[in-house]
C-alpha cells in the first residue's frame, strides 16, 4: 500500500515514460518509412518524366521541295510502276536542292557542302517525299512544302542534350552544321513541336531515332490484352466458379488450390520458355505474333484471375445462397442470378489488375521474338492482326534503352511515359469499379 | 448470348484457320553488333519494296545460328546474323536438321576498339599489354604463375598506375571469339607465353591455345553478356573500367568515350579497310537456300542488302560505322547464283 500512495495518474512513473517513449519512436520509424518510400517515388516520377517528356517534343524543318520531273519520272509517263523504280537513294538530290533553295530564300550564306547541309534532314524525309510522290503521281513537276524531321542530333541540340563541346569527337554532325541550325531556327525554317508521330508511329532503324514511335508497339500490346481477356477470364471464371461452389473438398481440389497458388508465384520468363516450347516449336504458331504472346501471359495472369475471383466469391455470404435455395432455385441458378453478379465488381477488378500486369510484362516476349526490330509500318502502314509479327510496349521500351545512339535513351523513357499513363488508367478504372459497385455486409 | 457465343467461335475458327496461312515477311536473328545494319536495312527494303519491313531480332551470333540450324519451315528463320564465320560444329547441327543448303554472305568489316571514361587516362594498347592484364596466368622468369597484376602500370611501365578493370563480351558474343583470337592469343604468343604451354602440354597446340585464352576470375575481367549498352554504363559507373565495344557504337557515343590505340593504330573506318588495324573482324548473315522462294522477298532482301548503295563506301551502312567489303561484287555474285557453302568447297 505504501508504493501505491506515491503513484499519482498525473505524473508519469518510469515504466510508462519507457512505454509512451517506444510508441512515440514507432510513430517517427512509421513516419520515416512512408517518407522514404515517398521520397523514392517522386525522385522516380522525376527521373522519368525529366528524362522522358523530351521525346513528345520534337524538331521540325518545313522545306519546298520541287519534284523535279527528270529525277522521278524521265519518260513523262506517270506509270506509277516506273516511278516505284527510283528508290529512296534517288530522292537525296530533291531534298539537297531543296535545302539550297531554302537557305538561298533566306539569305543565309554556309561554307557547307550541299550533302552536310541535308544530313540536317531525318533519314527519314527521303521515304516520306518517296511516299507523297507514289500516292500523289500527280503532282511530279510541281513545287510541294513538306514537313520533314530534322535529324536526331539537330534535335539534341536544340534539346540541350547535343552540346558543342560533346560533338568535338563526332563524325555525325560539326560545329559549322549547328551554326546553320542557329540559322534556320532565326528564319523559322527549323521549330520545335508536339510529336503526334511518337505516339502513333512505328519503330526506326538505328539510323533515324528521330522517327521512332510507340504505336506499332501499342496495338501488338492491344492485341495481346485481347487475348488474355478473351481466354483468362472465362477459364479463370469457370475454374474458380466450380472449385468454390460445386468441387467437392478432398485432398484432390486442396493439390489444385495450392498449385494455382504456386502457379502465380512462378517467374513469368517460365511462361516464356514454355511458349516457346510448347506454342511455337511444338504447335507451329508463328514467331513474334501476337496471339503467342497473348497465350503465354494468358497462363501468367490466369493464377491472378482465379485468386481474385474466388476470394471475391467467398465474399458472397452463405445467407444468398441458402435464401435461393430455399425458394427452389437449383445449385446453378444460386450461382448464376445471385452469387456471381454480386462478386462480378471483385472479379473484374481482379483482371484488370490481372491485365495491367500481363501488360507490363517484358521477360517472357524475349524468348517468342518480340523483341528485336519489328517496324511492321511498310507497306500496310498498320500491323493488322493477330499473327502478324509485332513489338509490345515494355518489350519495345527495352528494345531502345539497349540501342547504340543516346536518341533512343530518350524514347525509351518516354515510352515509359506512355506506359505508365496505361497502367495507372486501367487501375483507376479498378478503382471506380470497386467503389461503385461493390457491396458490404 | 446467342450472338456472344457465335461470334467467339467464329474468332476462333478464323484464327485457328489464318495460322494455316503462309508467313510473309522474312525473319532474321543473332549477331547484336549486326542487328543496327540490318535493321538499316530491313527498313529501307521496308519502304523501297512492295513486301512487308523484315523482322530482325538480336541475341547473340551463337544463339541466332542456333535457331538457324533448328530446322526449314515457316517457324524458322530465314537469315542468321554473326559477326564470325559458321562453325564446323554448327554446320553438322544444321546438316542434322535438314538445313543443308546454307548460302554466305559476307557484308562487310567491323573494328573492335577499346575504349574508357571521356577525360581520364588516354592509352595506348599492345596485345600483349591485355594478355598480360586479363590472362589467368602469365609467364615471369620463363615459368607460368597466377597473374599478378593490378595496375596497367604493372603491365607495362609507360601506362598510367590505373587499376585494371576490364569489360569484356560474353561467350555467347561473336565478338569474345574475336577478342580471344586476335588480343589475347596474339598477346601470349608475343610474350613468349605460348611457346612455353605448348611445351607444358606436351607440345599440343590446341591445349595450349586453350591455356591462353583463359582469362584470370578474380573480378578484373567482368563478361557483359547484354549489349554494349550495358558495357557503357558499367564504364560510367566504374571510372577506371575499359570496355570492349564495336567501332559504330563508340562513334555514336563519342561524348562518353574515348578510344585506346592498338599497336599504335587508332581505330577508324580508313585503318580498318585498309588492314591496319589489327582488331577487326568479318560481319555475315547466312541464309537457308531452302527458305528462298518459299518466303516471299528472302532474295530481294538479301540482293539489296550487298548492293553498293547500302553497303559500298558511300552507303548508309558504312556511314553507320561498318567498313565497307571491297570484294562486295563477289559476294553480290554469289546471292545471285544462290552459291551455298558446300558448292565454295
Amino acid at each position: 500500500m505504501s508504493n501505491t500512495l506515491n503513484n499519482s495518474l498525473l505524473t508519469l512513473d518510469a515504466r510508462t515514460k519507457k512505454r509512451n517513449a517506444a510508441e512515440t519512436r514507432f510513430r517517427v520509424y512509421g513516419i520515416a518509412a512512408i517518407g522514404a518510400g515517398l521520397a523514392m517515388l517522386i525522385l522516380l516520377l522525376l527521373t522519368i518524366f525529366g528524362n522522358g517528356l523530351g521525346a513528345f517534343q520534337q524538331t521540325f524543318v518545313t522545306l519546298n521541295v520541287p519534284l523535279l520531273e527528270e529525277k522521278l519520272d524521265k519518260n513523262s509517263t506517270r506509270n506509277l510502276e516506273k516511278i516505284k523504280k527510283v528508290s529512296t537513294f534517288g530522292y537525296a538530290p530533291l531534298l539537297k536542292q531543296a535545302m539550297e533553295d531554302t537557305l538561298a530564300e533566306n539569305g543565309i550564306e554556309t561554307d557547307l557542302k550541299s550533302k552536310k547541309q541535308a544530313a540536317l534532314l531525318s533519314k527519314s524525309a527521303a521515304a516520306q517525299l518517296r511516299n507523297y510522290v507514289l500516292a500523289n503521281p500527280d503532282m511530279i513537276g510541281a513545287t510541294v512544302e513538306f514537313t520533314f524531321l530534322a535529324n536526331a542530333r539537330v534535335d539534341g541540340y536544340l534539346k540541350d542534350r547535343v552540346t558543342r563541346e560533346s560533338i568535338a569527337d563526332d563524325k555525325n554532325i560539326n560545329a559549322a552544321q549547328l551554326d546553320l541550325v542557329d540559322a534556320l531556327l532565326a528564319a523559322e525554317v527549323i521549330e520545335q513541336r508536339f510529336n503526334l508521330s511518337f505516339i502513333t508511329g512505328a519503330d526506326a532503324s538505328d539510323q533515324r531515332p528521330e522517327a521512332a514511335g510507340m504505336g506499332v508497339s501499342m496495338l501488338g500490346s492491344f492485341f495481346m490484352m485481347l487475348v488474355v481477356l478473351a481466354l483468362a477470364l472465362p477459364i479463370g471464371v469457370a475454374a474458380s466458379i466450380y472449385l468454390e461452389e460445386f468441387a467437392p473438398k478432398n485432398w484432390i481440389t486442396d493439390i489444385i488450390e495450392v498449385n494455382i497458388s504456386n502457379l502465380a508465384a512462378v517467374p513469368s520468363i517460365v511462361f516464356g520458355i514454355l511458349g516457346l516450347a510448347v506454342f511455337i516449336n511444338s504447335m507451329h504458331l508463328p514467331q513474334s505474333a501476337p496471339l503467342v504472346g497473348g497465350l503465354v501471359l494468358t497462363l501468367m495472369t490466369l493464377p491472378t484471375i482465379i485468386i481474385s475471383t474466388r476470394a471475391s466469391l467467398k465474399s458472397v455470404p452463405p445467407s444468398i445462397r441458402d435464401a435461393a435455395l430455399g425458394v427452389g432455385a437449383s445449385k446453378m441458378q444460386s450461382v448464376f442470378h445471385h452469387v456471381l453478379p454480386l462478386a462480378a465488381p471483385g472479379i473484374l477488378t481482379g483482371t484488370i489488375i490481372g491485365l495491367a500486369q500481363a501488360l507490363g510484362e517484358t521477360a517472357p516476349l524475349l524468348l517468342i521474338g518480340m523483341i528485336g526490330f519489328i517496324a511492321s509500318n511498310a507497306p500496310d502502314s498498320v500491323a493488322s492482326g493477330f499473327l502478324d509479327p509485332n513489338s509490345a510496349m515494355p518489350a519495345q521500351i527495352y528494345e531502345w534503352a539497349k540501342r547504340a545512339d543516346p536518341a533512343f535513351y530518350e524514347r525509351a523513357w518516354g515510352g515509359i511515359i506512355i506506359l505508365l499513363v496505361f497502367l495507372i488508367t486501367m487501375n483507376t478504372i479498378a478503382v471506380i469499379l470497386r467503389r461503385r459497385f461493390e457491396r458490404r455486409w | 448470348m446467342y450472338i456472344a457465343k457465335t461470334s467467339l467461335s467464329a474468332l476462333i475458327i478464323s484464327t485457328v484457320a489464318s495460322v494455316a496461312s503462309a508467313r510473309d515477311q522474312v525473319q532474321i536473328a543473332g549477331s547484336s553488333t549486326v542487328l543496327p545494319y540490318a535493321s538499316i536495312v530491313a527498313e529501307a527494303f521496308g519502304e523501297n519494296f512492295d513486301f512487308p519491313t523484315p523482322v530482325v531480332e538480336s541475341g547473340g551470333s551463337s544463339a541466332g545460328l542456333k535457331r538457324f540450324c533448328e530446322g526449314l519451315g515457316e517457324n524458322t528463320i530465314d537469315i542468321a546474323n554473326a559477326s564470325r564465320q559458321i562453325k564446323e560444329s554448327e554446320l553438322k547441327v544444321c546438316a542434322k536438321n535438314d538445313v543443308t543448303d546454307i548460302i554466305e554472305v559476307r557484308i562487310g568489316y567491323d573494328g573492335i576498339v577499346f575504349a574508357s571514361e571521356k577525360g581520364g587516362n588516354k592509352f595506348a594498347y599492345t596485345q600483349s599489354d591485355w594478355f598480360l592484364a586479363l590472362s589467368d596466368e602469365v609467364l615471369v622468369d620463363g615459368k607460368m604463375v597466377a597473374n599478378p597484376n593490378k595496375t596497367w602500370a604493372d603491365v607495362n611501365a609507360d601506362m598510367p598506375a590505373q587499376l585494371l578493370q576490364a569489360f569484356i563480351p560474353g561467350t555467347k558474343h561473336g565478338t569474345r571469339e574475336v577478342f580471344e583470337d586476335k588480343v589475347i592469343l596474339a598477346g601470349c604468343e608475343a610474350t613468349g607465353a605460348f611457346d612455353v604451354l605448348k611445351e607444358a602440354n606436351g607440345g599440343d597446340k590446341k591445349a595450349a591455345e586453350k591455356a591462353c585464352i583463359s582469362l584470370r576470375t578474380d573480378g578484373v575481367s567482368v563478361d557483359i553478356d547484354g549489349d554494349y549498352t550495358e558495357t557503357l554504363a558499367r564504364i560510367e559507373s566504374t571510372k577506371d573500367g575499359i570496355g570492349v565495344f564495336g567501332l559504330a557504337f563508340y562513334e555514336n557515343n563519342t561524348d562518353k568515350l574515348q578510344v585506346a590505340t592498338m599497336a599504335d593504330i587508332e581505330p577508324t573506318v580508313e585503318s580498318i579497310s585498309k588492314g591496319e588495324y589489327p582488331v577487326s573482324r568479318p560481319l555475315f548473315f547466312y541464309i537457308k537456300k531452302a527458305h528462298i522462294g518459299v518466303i516471299p522477298g528472302l532474295k530481294d532482301f538479301a540482293e539489296f542488302f550487298v548492293l553498293d548503295e547500302i553497303a559500298g563506301e558511300d552507303g548508309p551502312l558504312a556511314e553507320y560505322g561498318l567498313v565497307a567489303d571491297p570484294e562486295l561484287e563477289i559476294t553480290q555474285e554469289t546471292i545471285a547464283n544462290e552459291t551455298t557453302i558446300a558448292d565454295m568447297m
